[in-house]
Order: C-alpha cells, then structure tokens, then sequence
C-alpha cells in the first residue's frame, strides 16, 4: 500500500478504531481530503457518536435529555459502522482489527481514536455497590442523573477535579446535600495548582458544598442488599450516603492493543507529532495514526514530556490533522501543534484556560483578583508564558494565546488596567512535584471533561 | 524631506478617508494589508490584518481608551465603549442586564414594523424607493426609540442630533472648523434633551430600558446620573447609526449580486449567514481605536506603549490570509468569523438586534420588490469614513407586492 503515489494514499481501506468525536471527525476529515476508499468505524458503545461535555452538565441537572447530545455530522462520509462492537486485538504486521465477536477486519491504514474510560472504584472497596457511579458514557449520565433526581440524603463526590466540580456544582443546583473529597490540599490542583484551586475551594464553599481537602475515600459500604449506604474517609468520619461518584480521573482504553508491539499503556497510545503511532522498540509505526484523548504527544511548545489532553478541541484537531497525513506523501504532512484550550462551568463560574496551566512552575495573577469574582492568571515555565486560566472573563484569552504562541516571557508585561500595579509571581503549587517542581510522571491536566467553546454553538 | 513625503500608509489612510473614495475604500485597504502592522507618520499605527486585529481585540495590553486629543469629555464621562476593565464591565454588566432580556422575542414585532414601512409603498406598477429613508433608517431609530422610552414625537429632533454627532467620530483632521463648532452644539443639544429625557422618566418611571438602567440594583454602582446620560446616548447613536448601514450595505450587496437576491427570495434561511457576510464584506462600522498599555510584538514589530492604534476592521475582514477569495460576497459563506462587530469585551452588545432587523428586512426586500434595481451605482454616500453607508438608495422596481407573510 505505501508508496502507491498520490492515488494510492486516497483508496484502499481505513479502519478507524473509537466512534466518539476524534473517530467521527476523522472520518469526516478523510472524506474531506479527497480519500475515496473504504472507511470503516468501530465504536464500543451501541450509540451514534454524541457530544460528552453536557453529560457533567445540562445532563445531570435535567436540562438537556440524552437524545439532543448527538453531534451533528459536517458531511455524509459513507462509511460501514460497527458499533456496539470492541476491538479487542490489534495485529500490526497482519493489518487486522480483532474485534469482541470473533471478526476480523482488515486495513490498509489505521486510526486509533479508543478514547478514555472513567477510573473505576476497586471492586474490593466497595466499587460494586448499587449507587457508585462514574461518569464518562451517555448510560453513566442517564443512571446519575436518575439517581441524583431520586433525591439522596448526600452525594459524595471523590475527586476535586473538573468533572467532580462539575459534577457538585449540579448537585447543588439541585439542592442536594454534597461532599467532595480531594486528596490534596485544594480542588482542581493537578490541573490549575494549589494558588488557583484555593480560590476554587471558596466557591466550593459559598455553594454549600462540603470540601474536605487532604482527604481520602478509605471504604465505601453497602447493605445486605448491595446497596450503597456508608463511606468511611481517611479523617475517620464514616457518613451515610447513597450515591457516589468516582470522579479520580481517566484511563487509556489501550486494552485491546496489548501485545500489539505499539507503545501503549494507561496513559495512552504515543505518538508522533505528525499522529504516526509509536512502536514499542522506538520506531515509528507506518500506517497507524492516532488521535483524541488516547494519544500522547510531544509538542514544540512544552518540550520534555509527552502531553495527552482530554479536550474537545484537541480531539478535533487531531483528527483533522491525522487524516491529512494519513492521505498524504510524508512531504506533506503537518505536525499537529494546537494550543490547548479547554473550559468547565461550575458554581456559576465559567473558566476556560489556554496552554498548559499544569506544567507551569509559577502563577501571577494578571487582572482582577483571586477573591473577586473574575480574574485571569497566567502560567510560567522557566520565565515563559505556558497557559493561562480566565475566571468569567473569557473574552481576552486570545491575547494571551498570542502570546503563548510567541513564548513571551513570564511573567507577561501587559500594564492591563485591571490589573495588580507589579505582577507577583508565586509557586503554582502543583500537588506530587519534588523540590525543584519538576513533575514525577508525565503531564496531563487530569480530566478535564470541557471543550472549548465552539461544542454548544 | 520635504513637507510632501509621507509614507505609503499615511498617505494610503488619507485616501481612505476622503470622501471620493467612500463608495469603494477596499482597494486602499487591500494595500494597507501589505503591512499589516504600520506606523503612520503622526505616530498613529494602523492595524490591517485579520489575525493582528482580532488579537488586539482580545490582548489585555490594548485599552480601549483611545487617548484621543480629540474628546475631552474626563475619564468619568466617557461611555462604556471608551472605558477598560474594571469599570467597563461593570457598566457593561448593567447594560447587558437590562438591554437584552427586552430585545429577546422581539422577532415578530420587527417583522411588523418592516411590513408596515413597506406597505406604505406597495404598488403593482413601477416605481422607486429610497431604502435609506424609506426601511433601513426608520427601523432601529423605531426599535431603539421604543426600546428607550424616546417618545415617538422626538424621534426627528433626535436623528438630526445622532447625524451630526456621528460625522464627529472620524479624525480630527478630516473635519472644518465650523464642523467642529457644530459637533460642540449637537454635543449640547443631546445632553439638553437626555437630562430632559432622564427628568420626566425619574418622576415617571415605565418599563422601559431608560427606567431599567436608571433603577438598576446595581452592587457597584456604576450607573450615576452622568454615566447614565452617557450610555443613554450611546445606546442612542449606536441604534441610529449602525443599523441603518448594515441594512443598506446589505441591500446594496443583493442588488449587485442577483444570485444571491434570487436565493434569499426562495429561502430565507439564508437570510443567517447572508447578513453575516454583509458584515464581513461591508461592515457598518469600518474601523476601532485602542491604545497600548504596553509594548505589543505584531506583525513582525513592536507597537510601542502609549501608542494609539486604529484596527480597520474592514480590511481585517477582507484579508486572504484568513477568508477564501475575500474581495467576493458569498451569501452562504462558512467559518465566517468576521470582526463586523468588533471583538473582545468590546463586541456589540447590540448584534442580536442587529442581526435580526437586518435578516429580516432584507428577507422583505427580497421577497416583495419585483425586479428591484440600482438607480445610481455607486448610490451617494455619507461623509462619515468610520459609521459608512449610503446616504440615498434608490431602487426602481417594477412592483412592490403586499406581505405574504
């Protein structure tokens, strides 16, 4: 198949592996770039591909019903879809798809867009329970959502990040009783650091919401009937609940590529900056893109780790830049370097953060104030300007994209009116760096469910 | 040098802004947009491109204080659309607030007050009309009037004050004396009839937006007596000289395109991203001001701080770089992200309004003028360089036929 000339790049047979929003517009891109042969899709869940983002939102507060989260198609792609059908296998050198029912499907060139799944609550803790949920596919927001509308004493969230936020935030609206439990020191730490999210805790605060910081979930007990009724946290409180949620972050659905010979593991499949897949021994592997939350990364602008974004936009660009390449001669290939954007609503507050606020070491607020209820902060990485959060004052974040774009120092020299009179940069205060800030593992801002803007226009 | 050597842009931006190139000021803006970023020899910098302007428009370095010689009007005095953060948005919340739950359903209602303007001129011979006077300018003086509380009765006093007060946002430079001297006058006409205005309405207060804004239960308290006066004539002017334009321009951009008058006429679901493309390709309002809280990188320069900029927007919204065969109107054009109505904290607090009078109007024109044509092309255009649009357009028709609706 490779090296068949132009022609050849646009015929053949294209599997695509994952039918959420990366799989489904990648599909659409290929059409767009002129590729006329065979598209297939795979997706796990039984489901046309829908739009996840109002699953932590409108969903759960009955606002929106899960029919109307369907995403609306840019063109008719012609495809054969297989949905409601895992992949299970993947057989590099065979060129075939092993799929849950015995199938096998073979390719000419690949797309891996499996996505990622909600870290479950261990089994042996009590992850079994009837009332313990997670939140990730259409079925998980239709069972919380019925819950939440039962009216539960409390709900315990586990996991101060975007998607418990988001999640606590509903709850309070519906005038549920919440407790949220963050095992460090404030809500949205790992993506915004300590500075940011202990402004964040006094919204958590002003809403009602129970926040205890520094805590964990040790045990989640039922009855005899196997239903939630007790969870026992770390600061030796037990508390009567009958609904949690598992809001700790997201898995790589990789499973399936097990033995597969690619580099792939929890944390996702790797990749090269042009969407070629990563093999095991280091090489690229030809004819296998791979795109959404299930990639990492490198990117020119944050060198020195691999990235791997759960955000709306990145799944689209990534994409849309992973079926260029793949019906392209390697001359004409793009590498896929987005800036990062994504955005959550909670407790009333609309916040939507440009570049990697997580790999900063450093934080200054640049306008507004921490306590008032607007105010942008900006990132710093070795005296360059990583990302940057806005607090309800989305409307100037492209300014600072630009500058982000440009490496413009930190912290930025902006005179901006509403602003301190000297800028004061702080240490961000990433929960798990050692001395020097330097993370342990690789960077990724955990689960951030948000897109950007563009999902609900 | 001699007294006459002036660089390209300057001398490019003067031409702009010269009355025998109003009808068509695209090809001096198309040359602008070679520099996309550039200083002009009075130190004032003219931004031109798509991507430059739209980042000013979002950078907190550019303030929306234009540091202009020209108004005089202190810091406190000056409306919202001259003001930054934090007292912007606060009077911005305000406005927001009050403004827009009353123009939300407001649909059918335009819809009325279009067919009753067209009616007056229905005929099953031929005849003309004049677009400008006759729907464009009569609608949002109506709907901005109505929304206000203006008393019908005052609305011809208060458009000769807008006009002139308009002609006194282009550059000083462009103006006489005795036009300056005018200007001063209109000023204090609008004050004189807003306090009356703001007197009556504070004895008698109604439902109407002036009511809203002057009992708004405001945290900040923003909205004092002179603010008050301010946004009040702001809001004003904005619905008696933008609008107009916009349906004009957009009139204007049909009768030149038949293809897309035809497509209108069958489906007025185009009527959407026609009247978006009317704002990319023509825009109402051509250019914006900022200033420079601090050194700006664009462009491939630095804008120095303190400096004043002009983003022309219309040249932004006609730049290759950004928009497929850009000097084209393409009624159903996609991805049309114009700056027809600014960007930022800055954008239009009246562009849903806008944007339904103006589908709305042109999809009556489309569908009830019978073989409607330019009298004049180019039609005569208002002096104003930065609020442009035509002074007169007159279409003949061969007839105007009752609402269908």
């Amino acid at each position: 198949m490779t090296g068949a000339g132009a022609a050849g790049l646009r015929t053949g047979r294209v599997v695509v592996v994952g039918a959420s929003l990366a799989g489904l517009r990648a599909a659409e891109a290929l059409r767009d770039e002129g590729f006329t042969g065979d598209l297939t899709l795979i997706g796990e869940e039984p489901h046309a591909p829908y739009d996840r983002p109002p699953l932590s939102k409108a969903v759960l507060t009955g606002r929106l019903a899960c029919d109307h989260i369907e995403l609306p198609r840019i063109r008719d792609i012609g495809a054969r879809w297989l949905l409601g059908t895992p992949a299970t296998g993947l057989d590099v050198p065979g060129r075939r798809v092993e799929l849950a029912d015995g199938r096998q499907l073979a390719y000419d060139r690949l797309v891996i867009a499996t996505g990622t799944r909600a870290r479950r609550w261990p089994v042996e803790a009590g992850g079994g329970l009837a009332g313990v949920h997670v939140l990730r596919a259409r079925e998980d927001a239709e069972r919380l959502r019925g819950a939440l509308a039962a009216g539960p004493r409390r709900v315990l969230v586990v996991g101060g990040g975007f998607t418990g936020g988001e999640v606590a935030s509903a709850c309070r609206e519906l005038g549920l009783p919440v407790t949220v439990t963050q095992r460090s020191a404030a809500p949205l730490a790992g993506a915004l650091g300590g500075v940011i999210g202990r402004a964040a805790a006094d919204w958590y605060r002003e809403a009602g919401v129970d926040l205890r910081l520094n805590t964990t979930v040790e045990a989640l007990e039922g009855d005899s009937a196997g239903r939630l009724r007790r969870a026992v946290l770390s600061d030796g409180t037990a508390m009567p609940v009958e609904v949690a949620v598992i809001a700790t972050g997201a898995v790589a659905n990789t499973e399936w590529l097990a033995g597969s010979g690619l580099a792939a593991d929890h944390r996702g499949v790797v990749s090269r900056g042009d969407c070629r897949a990563v093999a095991d021994c280091g090489s690229t592997a030809e004819d296998i893109y791979v795109a959404g939350d299930v990639a990492r990364w490198p990117h020119l602008l944050f060198p020195g780790q691999l990235l791997r974004l759960d955000h709306w936009d990145n799944a689209l660009a990534q994409a849309r830049t992973a079926a260029h390449n793949l019906t392209r001669d390697p001359g004409e290939r793009r590498d896929h370097r987005p800036l990062p954007a994504f955005w959550s609503q909670q407790f009333g507050r609309y916040l939507k953060s440009v570049g990697v606020p997580a790999v900063a070491d450093q934080v200054a607020v640049t306008q507004g104030a921490l306590d008032q209820r607007r105010f942008v902060a900006a990132y710093g990485l070795k005296g360059r300007l990583v990302g940057v959060v806005a607090v309800d004052s989305p409307r100037v974040l492209d300014g600072y994209a630009a500058l982000i774009e440009a490496r413009a120092p930190f912290p930025p020299r902006l005179g901006a009116t509403d602003g301190p009179d000297r800028l004061d940069p702080v240490d961000a205060d990433f929960p798990g760096r050692d001395a020097a800030g330097v993370p342990q593992q690789d960077i990724h801002p955990p689960s951030a469910p948000a897109p950007a803007q563009t999902a609900h226009r | 040098m001699t007294p006459s050597t002036t660089t390209p842009a300057t001398d490019l931006f003067a031409q702009v802004l010269r009355q025998d190139r109003r009808a068509d000021p695209y090809p001096c803006y198309a040359q602008l947009r070679r520099d996309p970023v550039v200083r002009m020899d009075d130190g004032t910098w003219l931004v031109s491109g798509y991507r430059e302007i739209r980042q000013l428009l979002h950078d907190p370095r550019s303030s929306a204080d234009r540091r202009d010689p020209q108004n005089k009007a202190p810091q406190a005095a000056r409306s919202l659309l001259m003001q930054d953060p934090p007292l912007h948005d606060q009077l911005r919340r305000v406005v927001t607030e009050e403004f827009v739950p009353r123009v939300m359903g407001m649909r059918d209602h335009l819809g009325d007050l279009v067919s009753g303007l067209l009616d007056a001129h229905i005929s099953d011979r031929p005849g003309r009309l004049d677009v400008v006077a006759d729907l464009a300018y009569p609608l949002p003086v109506t709907v901005i009037c109505e929304l206000l509380g203006v008393p019908r009765e005052d609305e011809a006093l208060f458009g000769s004050i807008a006009r002139r007060l308009t002609r006194g946002l282009d550059p000083v430079d462009t103006q006489t004396e005795e036009e300056l001297r005018e200007l001063d006058q209109a000023r204090n006409e609008l004050i004189q009839y807003l306090e009356g205005l703001i007197t009556e309405r504070r004895a008698e207060p109604g439902s109407d937006l002036l009511s809203g804004l002057m009992f708004h239960q405001d945290p900040d308290d923003v909205m004092g007596p002179i603010q008050l006066r301010v946004t009040l004539g702001l809001l004003l002017i904005a619905g008696h000289e933008t609008t107009v334009n916009l349906i004009a321009n957009g009139t204007l951009a049909l009768l030149r395109n038949p293809d897309a008058l035809a497509r209108l006429r069958a489906d007025p679901d185009l009527a959407t991203p026609l009247v978006e493309e009317v704002l990319r390709y023509d825009p109402p309002v051509q250019m914006s001001g900022r200033s420079a809280l601090a050194d700006i990188d664009l462009g491939g320069t630095t804008i120095p701080e303190g400096s004043r900029i002009r983003l022309l927007l219309a040249a932004g919204n006609r730049d290759a770089t950004r928009f497929e065969d850009p000097d084209r109107f393409v009624p159903d054009r996609r991805d049309n992200a114009h700056l027809g109505f600014g960007g930022g904290i800055h954008y239009c607090i009246g562009a849903t309004l806008a944007r339904a009078e103006a589908q709305i109007a042109l999809t009556a024109l489309a569908r009830r003028l019978r073989s409607p044509r330019l009298v004049a092309d180019p039609p005569p255009y208002r002096e104003n360089a930065i609020l442009r649009g035509p002074e007169k357009l007159l279409v003949a028709f061969d007839g105007l036929a009752p609402d269908g609706r």
